[in-house]
């Protein structure tokens, strides 16, 4: 369990880091938490030639919250994301995912946009951007470009990032007034990644009826799976809205695979049951942000 | 008076270093040795047919490669097959090094040495093994169709065939028994692959002196001694030149007893080649596919049973599924075939277990060693007596206890240590009531119907075991008291964490009557005690525990007569407190340990000032005695064995409620209760904390671990991202309580407990998993997905 060869470069700057990447091409990979690149050079899964490591890199740390949304850089940890107020305030649904994420100390190195990157359709923060339609920032030597989650995660373990790209921040776009959210899984062991979970956002109309609803899957497709499940509910008031029908929507559109902790129909099953529990919980949040 | 220690909670005197990081465990050791690195077979079942090292040869670094070609003498022969056993007809073991054919994932082919472990590794990845894929065997059910071999000369894969039968009243059968009797069941069990999973795994370091021709070797161990043997074996060398230390180990949990591993021969046998020092640290991979296994099988049962639920006729057939060698012999299902019965005294008893190969790792013992297997058969069978005559399930065990008026009980059966398997004491039915009370037993019902109320699902489950513990042949303590008035004890077994530096210590302060401070104790080097077996088998307490006790009394013995002498006074009228020998009553006429240990040691040579005291001009001594008497050693030491006839039995029931969740089929455990008897405790903290540890184990057996094997023999979960060993969030608070029966085998009363924790955990968790559904639970460890797919077919 000892990694193969690899150069490390530690750029100072930004244009130094993107310079790097661009002569690296595809056979460079950018260090930043490292909490999953590493454990796959110790077990050779992966073999760049190339480490790039950002973590001196200044300006990247930045967790920027407003009435707009939530940018984050690609240095920030996901325990800062989670511990500021400020983002908290702006798009609960952070703090509610990232309490999901793994455990503390995986947190306090692991980044936000490093988990975007990784597109594990497992992992908590797509389902998060993609829930939202965030998207992520990409620089690379020729400039700047800014890809809509929906067109982000391409596959499992794939997204849209090209060589000579580094992933510089993320954004996270608010709800509207009498939104809210809420993040349900089911994992083995507390901090796993999820047998199945579901993100919920629901927003009322200024009736307290059902507007929008919307949910994320992680864990039963090769992307995040989004549904909007506004239809399905019906134009009802939050409390008698039909969970059950949204959910049943649900269950229709993922398509789980089985493996050795989960049958298929098992995570077919449950994603409905959490998704019930993420839309009731969403949209009571949604009621008493109005309260 | 002395504080008695015995007995006290006292704290643990290692834990500062080890949880501040001053433990030295052995990648700790030998910064600057070569690094040892093995290529792997990557297939379950193949044949060798060539090896291209060509490409390694180029990296930067590369010291040596080495395959089974290359191994001289009896290093090239097969590993020993360290417990024969008649019933063990087909026994088989690897080579140190793949010849011609691999038989399990893991299997070591090529030995590289390098300056580093990145560099082995590199070089590793650049040697070809050519291979002709073979038919893998994988499971239980695959192996005994016979289909294909693991051996080619082991026919139907049948390693080893036991059948132990006791006859009922008037010589009765268990199979007459069972048709005889009012009331029969008849089912099917499956217990899940499991492993030790030690967060260090094992490592070798070896230090080779040639000037004197001695090597010294460091390895995560449980028995050092065993190791020094074996490699003075296999190596050709004499005893006297080799020494084995166990440094800090960090868990062994029975995987660490099995011995020599290859690399403990192998990594030796390059650093006296290369005369350089070499080492080896497992990583984790290579512990999931290379180490062993264990818990693996299916169980058929037959039970007759009267009105009552007292089973009259008892017969179980175990298929074991021992891997691809049987290095650590039958062991594992001798046990599970003996201490299946627990607590109770069934009518008759007939049980057969086939020992079967497959093309997976091997399997020997782990903590539990087919114990959790045989109380799973036990108290599955228990419930559903009681679940067929619609009676409470602890009333069913308790009408087939053994009673306390009834020790010595003889089970008539032969146990893991070829003796009698005779339980010295006990007394479980008040080991019982003090459970039921600790759980709140009586009132679960109206808890139930409370929760049901709300649309919550409890479910209550009970479990009993017997384990007999503190297996011999023996252990050895060395005490000597040295002229600074400290202490120094020895042992030869060997210490994974379990608190040794402790216990060991409270016993020796307690019998020399000394502070705890002035004992230090050392385990597993064979520089300070030659004579061990190891420690395995929740025995180290029982049996260094007890030999150190009886090596202080040799000790204090001497003490107490050299102090006769001085004081003037009859050796009987002395005792020693806080480390001063004194006439009883009279703490003013006292001599210190220290001065009496100078005095135990005539010398010539004043080397400070304590010294001068036992010079030949210091005092008066007798013209006519040589100085040191007949029959008398210099120094203040002694040095004693403890060598029990048999086994001594420890007890214990658990009990646990809880929660499963409706719709997502999550289950939670909402209190887990342990009444655990393990005879006069050293110290309770201690017991509490092996209990603890056993307990999360034994949770990990029931909820979350097991070993996927895919049809090819790939393991398939091989890292702890998917071998679920359970956090500290998925182990519930633990309520304990003691019940102290003495064992009348040894002179400290006491009994292991290193193991107890994990024993019935799987069998307590289905019990309340079932009472919580009302589903039938045959198969363990149980997931939300597994219990949601069982109520789907209800």
């Amino acid at each position: 369990m000892k990694p193969p060869p690899f150069d490390y470069h530690g750029p100072a700057t930004l244009g130094e880091a993107l310079d790097v990447l661009a002569e690296a091409g595809p056979d460079g990979k950018v260090l930043a938490g490292g909490q999953s690149l590493i454990p796959l050079l110790n077990m050779r899964l992966a073999a760049p030639a190339h480490i790039v490591d950002v973590n001196r890199v200044p300006g990247l740390d930045g967790i920027e919250a407003g009435p707009p949304g939530v940018r984050v850089g690609a240095l920030a940890r996901h325990a800062a994301v989670e511990r500021s107020p400020e983002a908290a305030a702006a798009l609960p649904l952070l703090r509610q995912a990232l309490r999901l994420v793994a455990h503390p100390v995986i947190r306090n190195r692991g980044t936000v946009v490093g988990s975007l990157v990784h597109a594990d359709p497992s992992a908590e923060m797509p389902a998060v951007l993609a829930l939202l339609g965030g998207s992520v920032r990409l620089a690379s030597r020729g400039g700047e470009r800014e890809v809509p989650a929906a067109e982000f995660f391409t596959g499992p373990m794939e997204s849209a990032l090209r060589p000579g790209e580094l992933a510089v921040s993320a954004f996270f776009p608010a709800l509207p007034a009498r939104s809210g959210t809420a993040f349900h899984e089911v994992a083995r062991r507390h901090g796993d990644y999820a047998v199945a979970g579901v993100a919920a956002a629901v927003t009322l109309d200024e009736d307290l009826r059902v507007a929008a609803a919307r949910v994320a899957c992680v864990s039963v497709g090769p992307v995040p799976v989004v549904v909007d499940v506004t239809a399905a509910c019906g134009p009802r008031p939050a409390a008698s809205a039909d969970w059950e029908a949204a959910a049943a929507a649900v269950r229709d559109r993922v398509e789980p695979e089985g493996d050795i902790h989960a049958t298929a129909d098992y995570r077919r099953h449950l994603t409905g049951v959490l998704a019930v529990r993420a839309l009731r919980d969403a949209a009571a949040a949604a009621h008493g942000e109005e309260a | 008076m002395t504080t008695r220690l015995f007995g006290e909670p006292v704290r643990r005197r290692e834990d500062a270093r080890l949880i501040t990081g001053q433990g030295r465990y052995l990648d700790d050791l030998g910064a600057g040795a070569l690094a040892a690195a093995f290529v792997r077979s990557p297939h379950a079942h193949a044949r060798i047919l060539d090896v291209d090292v060509s490409a390694a040869l180029d990296v930067e670094g590369l010291v040596a490669i080495y395959t089974w070609e290359d191994l001289p003498g009896a290093l090239a022969e097969p590993l020993p097959l360290l417990i024969p056993h008649p019933a063990l007809t087909h026994g088989r073991t690897a080579y140190p090094l793949a010849r011609e054919i691999v038989r399990h994932v893991g299997e070591p082919v090529v030995m590289v040495v390098a300056r580093d472990r990145y560099l082995a590794e590199d070089a590793c990845a650049l040697i070809r093994v050519g291979y002709e894929i073979l038919k893998p065997v994988v499971g239980i059910e695959e192996a005994v169709r016979g289909v294909h071999l693991v051996h080619e000369d082991v026919p139907g894969n049948v390693g080893a065939h036991l059948v132990q039968e006791v006859p009922g009243h008037g010589g009765v059968t268990a199979r007459e028994a069972v048709e005889a009797a009012p009331h029969r069941l008849e089912f099917r069990l499956d217990v899940e692959r499991s492993a030790c999973t030690p967060l260090e795994g094992k490592g070798v370091y070896a230090r080779w002196d040639a000037d004197d021709g001695s090597l010294r070797v460091y390895s995560s161990t449980q028995t050092s001694t065993s190791v020094r043997m074996a490699i003075a074996a296999k190596l050709g060398l004499p005893l006297p030149k080799v020494e084995v230390i166990a440094p800090d180990v960090g868990g062994g949990f029975g995987v660490k007893i099995v011995h020599p591993w290859p690399e403990e021969i192998l990594v030796p046998w390059a650093a006296r080649l290369l005369h350089r020092e070499v080492k080896w640290t497992e990583d984790r991979r290579e512990h999931f596919v290379s180490s062993s296994h264990e818990r693996g099988q299916v169980q058929h049962v037959r039970v007759g049973f009267d009105d009552d639920g007292r089973v009259l006729g008892l017969e179980v057939e175990i298929l074991h599924d021992h891997g691809a060698y049987t290095p650590y012999g039958i062991i594992v299902p001798i046990i599970t075939s003996t201490q299946l019965l627990g607590p109770y005294k069934v009518g008759a008893y007939r049980v057969e277990f086939s020992s079967i190969y497959t093309n997976t790792v091997q399997v020997t013992p782990y903590r539990g060693a087919g114990r959790p297997q045989g109380v799973f058969c036990m108290e599955r069978t228990m419930d559903k007596i009681a679940a067929y005559l619609g009676r409470d399930r602890t009333q069913v065990r308790a009408a087939n206890f053994i009673q306390p008026d009834e020790f010595p009980y003889d089970q008539g059966l032969t146990f893991q240590d070829g003796r009698p398997l005779i339980y010295d004491s006990g007394d479980y039915p008040e080991a019982l009531r003090m459970l039921k009370e600790l759980i709140g037993w009586d009132s679960f019902a109206e808890e139930k119907a409370r929760a049901a109320a709300e649309g919550r699902r409890i479910g209550i489950g009970v479990g009993c075991y017997v384990e007999g513990t503190g297996v011999g042949p023996y252990e050895g303590g060395h005490v000597q008291i040295t002229s600074d008035g400290r202490v120094h004890v020895s042992t030869g077994l060997t210490s994974q964490g379990q608190g040794h530096e402790t216990v060991f210590a409270q016993i020796a302060a307690t019998e020399l009557g000394v502070p705890i401070e002035k004992v230090s104790v050392v385990t597993g080097d064979t520089r300070r005690f030659g004579y061990a077996v190891g420690t395995f088998a929740s025995r180290a307490a029982v049996m260094s525990g007890n030999a150190i006790a009886l090596a202080c009394r040799k000790v204090r013995e001497k003490a107490l007569r050299i102090a006769a002498e001085a004081l003037e006074a009859d050796p009987r009228d002395l005792e020693i407190t806080d480390g001063k020998i004194h006439v009883a009553g009279v703490p003013s006429a006292s001599i210190p340990l220290a001065t009496v240990a100078v005095l135990s040691n005539p010398l010539r040579y004043a080397f400070d000032e304590e010294a001068k005291r036992a010079t030949q001009f210091a005092g008066p001594a007798s013209d006519d005695r040589p100085p040191v008497a007949e029959g008398e050693e210099p120094g203040l030491e002694g040095r004693d064995y403890y060598s029990p006839v048999r086994s001594t039995f420890a007890a214990g029931m658990h009990a646990a409620i809880v929660e499963t969740d409706p719709d997502t089929a999550e289950i939670r455990i909402l209190r887990y209760a342990v009444v655990h008897d393990c005879g006069k405790l050293i110290n309770p903290m201690i017991v509490e904390g092996q209990i603890h540890g056993g307990v999360a184990q034994g949770v990990g057996g029931a909820l979350y671990e097991k070993m996927v094997y895919d049809e090819h023999g790939q393991l398939l979960n091989a890292s702890f991202m998917d071998f679920l060993m359970p956090y500290a969030t998925e182990v519930p608070r633990i309520e304990t309580a003691h019940l102290e029966t003495p064992s009348p085998l040894n002179p400290l009363g006491i009994k292991g407990a290193g193991e107890a924790g994990v024993i019935p955990v799987s069998a307590v968790i289905a019990s309340a998993v079932e009472d919580a559904e009302g589903i039938t639970i045959d198969r363990m460890p149980i997931s939300p997905s597994d219990l949601h797919h069982l109520r789907l077919t209800r």
